[in-house]
């Protein structure tokens, strides 16, 4: 496992309240994800897995440990980075259970949007929104709305979008839950492929049965706990 | 980067169009109060200006003509003339009154005035001037009367030989001029009956119908059933004097109250009209106060609906204040259809108004300035519940 490089978590706790309510949603947390691999975050329900998708996500603050993010620290009992906002944008990758596309913003500019964010000319965005699109197999529909796409084009958009700062980690939070077994293994063969072609670190976190066999590497969290065991990594063709 | 607000607005365009005429009509009405007040003032403004005078001469003690009645002697012009830097001084009536016109009646003020003298229309649209003592008259073309109508006012009849434009009272109420002889005895002189009546009165009365006094009675009579009252004196000053010192001369040895231009309008603006501004002003303000409700209620309806795009919007790294203009802009935006279409409304519909509507680019302007404003006060809720949206919220439970 590369320890500078991907995601990298030692120890990480994180306390929601104080005194007789509090709660120990996560409990000296370990994990690493490589560049390029795509691992499975797996738990019983109210185990901390949302919790710590959100700590990774620079959203909520962990009460201890360590992160590392593509070779640097982003937080060592405390942050070090001073712009989390930025620290999204540029470096995090959000997919979402639902795809949650603007629907005011047609596909392009939907993917688009995040280069533009952080201050890339609009032509340089779309055509970066257009590479993602292509490699995605929806870029016929580059210039439709949201709304006039399926489910599953609006997910592979929601997945360029995602891409689209070429940033070296993905959070996945349940993305293939509405999605029938077919459906939710094309997305799991895409989110392969898209982590081998660009070397990002995807994490999915997941109760579906059917996405299970396709990790290679899983974690299971239980009372927000950590444990690592090899999955199945059944290939996907 | 693109225009988020922009994308937003063509995408819900049809809400945004609705709700823009909606508020649009309110602007329009909004344009069309101060409209009204500006034309208040403005027919005020014309009312002396067409009058010619540069001192209003009026009964003493009262804020005559226009906004008191007013009753002088019509000899007292005589007595101007004579004072110095008085270059003409002329008799005028006005009497609000219904003329009849056909089998209906119109609201006019019925101005009796001498050729050639101030008070008399300066300008006529068609038709000539009055030429004869008698009967003539010149209307406004917003009483409705045409050349050659007859117009009856009491007891006469009178042929419409001219007609002007612009020339109503401080009302707003159009003018028919007619020759003063005959606008004094439509004001002053009683009816057959009413004379008979006071005759009768005059000779029963021991003190008046005096045996050892013959011709006491018959010039008692006389006197009483004469007009010699007008409702003030238009006086002209002669160049080089101050209106100020003519009228402060006539005050002091005429017994009568003198008002220059200046005293004039601030009767009529600041004290005839002043109630109705009021009214005006508490319309101008409530319809501002549903303008901001309106904007305010939209705007953060549309922004609600949003919370979950603002979430995703927040997560991945859009600044709060992209957010806030986002939302600032729409406001702005729909303030912007909104006053487009108050402005054409207002300017369609202000001559179709019974009284003048005067619509003032400047009033456009402020009002413009002002829904602006009223925009961005009222997107402040929307802002400010977008801010308070935790980008969490975008990853579930
Ligand atoms: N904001 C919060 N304040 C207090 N406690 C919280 C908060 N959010 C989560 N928790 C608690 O932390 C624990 C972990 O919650 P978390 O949402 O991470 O679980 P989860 O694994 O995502 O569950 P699920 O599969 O049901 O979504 C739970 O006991 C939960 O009640
Ligand atoms: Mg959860």
């Amino acid at each position: 496992m590369g320890a500078s490089v991907g995601i990298h978590i030692e120890g990480l706790s994180k306390r929601y309240g104080e005194g007789d309510t509090a709660v120990d949603a996560l409990k000296e947390v370990n994990m690493s994800v490589a560049p390029g691999e795509v691992v499975g975050l797996i738990g019983p329900s109210g185990s901390g897995k949302t919790t710590l998708l959100k700590c990774l996500g620079a959203v909520i603050e962990p009460t201890r440990g360590r992160m590392t993010l593509g070779g640097e620290v982003i937080y060592d009992n405390g942050w070090k980075i001073s712009d989390l906002r930025v620290l999204r944008r540029d470096r995090i990758g959000f997919i979402f259970q639902a795809p949650y596309l603007i629907p005011f913003l047609d596909v392009t500019d939907n993917v688009a949007l995040l280069p533009m964010l952080a201050r890339r000319p609009n032509g340089e965005a779309r055509a970066r929104a257009l590479e993602l699109l292509t490699a995605l197999d929806v870029a016929h529909r580059a210039k439709a709305q949201p709304s006039e796409l399926s489910g599953g084009e609006q997910q592979r958009v929601s997945i360029a979008r995602a891409l689209a700062n070429k940033p070296p980690v993905i959070l996945a939070d349940e993305p293939t839950a509405p999605l029938d077994s077919e459906r939710a293994l094309a997305v799991m063969r895409i989110l392969n492929q898209m982590a081998t072609q660009y070397q990002t670190a995807i994490i999915v976190v997941t109760h579906d049965e059917k996405i299970i066999p396709t990790f290679k590497r899983i974690y299971h969290i239980r009372d927000g706990r950590t444990v690592e065991e090899a999955g199945e990594g059944r290939a996907l063709q | 980067m693109i225009s988020l607000a922009g994308r937003d607005i063509l995408h819900s365009w049809g809400k945004f169009v609705l709700t823009g005429l909606g508020l649009g009509l309110l602007i329009g009405v909004t344009l069309t109060m101060a409209g009204v007040y500006r034309g208040m003032v403005d027919d005020a403004q014309v009312l002396l200006n067409n009058s010619g005078a540069d001192l209003w001469v009026v009964q003493k003690d009262t804020q005559g003509p226009y906004a008191e009645s007013s009753s002088i002697r019509d000899d007292v012009h005589r007595g101007l003339l004579g004072m110095p830097g008085v270059a003409q001084a002329a008799n005028v009536t006005y009497l609000t009154m219904q003329v009849r016109k056909g089998n209906t009646d119109v609201r006019a003020m019925v101005v009796g005035f001498e050729p050639g003298q101030p008070g008399e229309p300066s300008y006529l649209v068609a038709g000539r001037r009055i030429t004869r003592s008698h009967y003539e008259a010149v209307a406004d073309v917003n009483t409705g009367f045409a050349l050659g109508d007859r117009i009856r006012i009491r007891r006469h009849d009178y042929t419409v030989v001219g007609l002007t434009r612009r020339m109503v009272s401080s009302g707003g109420d159009p003018m028919v001029f007619i020759p003063l002889k005959d606008a004094q005895e439509a004001q002053f002189l009683k009816d057959n009956d009413a004379i008979v009546n006071e005759r009768a009165r005059t000779t029963a009365n021991p003190a008046l119908n005096r045996p050892g006094v013959p011709g006491l009675l018959d010039a008692i009579n006389a006197s009483q059933t004469s007009n010699h009252n007008v409702n003030a004196v238009l006086v002209r000053v002669k160049a080089g004097y101050a209106p100020e010192a003519v009228a402060q001369e006539i005050r002091r040895w005429k017994h009568l109250q003198a008002f220059t231009r200046a005293q004039m309008e601030e009767i009529l603006i600041a004290k005839l009209i002043a109630t109705a501004a009021k009214q005006i002003g508490m319309f101008l303000v409530i319809l501002a106060i549903v303008s901001a409700a309106i904007v305010a209620f939209i705007i953060y309806t549309m922004t609600l609906g949003k919370i979950r795009e603002i979430a995703v919007l927040k997560l991945i790294g859009t600044h709060n204040r992209t957010i806030a203009a986002m939302i600032l802009q729409q406001a702005l935006g729909l303030g912007l259809i909104g006053f487009v279409v108050g402005k054409i409304a207002a300017t369609i519909w202000a001559p179709a108004f019974p009284k003048y509507v005067l619509l003032l680019p400047g009033d456009s302007a402020r009002g413009f300035v002002i829904v602006m404003l009223v925009c961005v006060l009222a997107s402040t809720l929307a802002i400010r519940a977008a801010l308070r949206v935790d980008p969490a919220t975008a990853i579930g439970g």
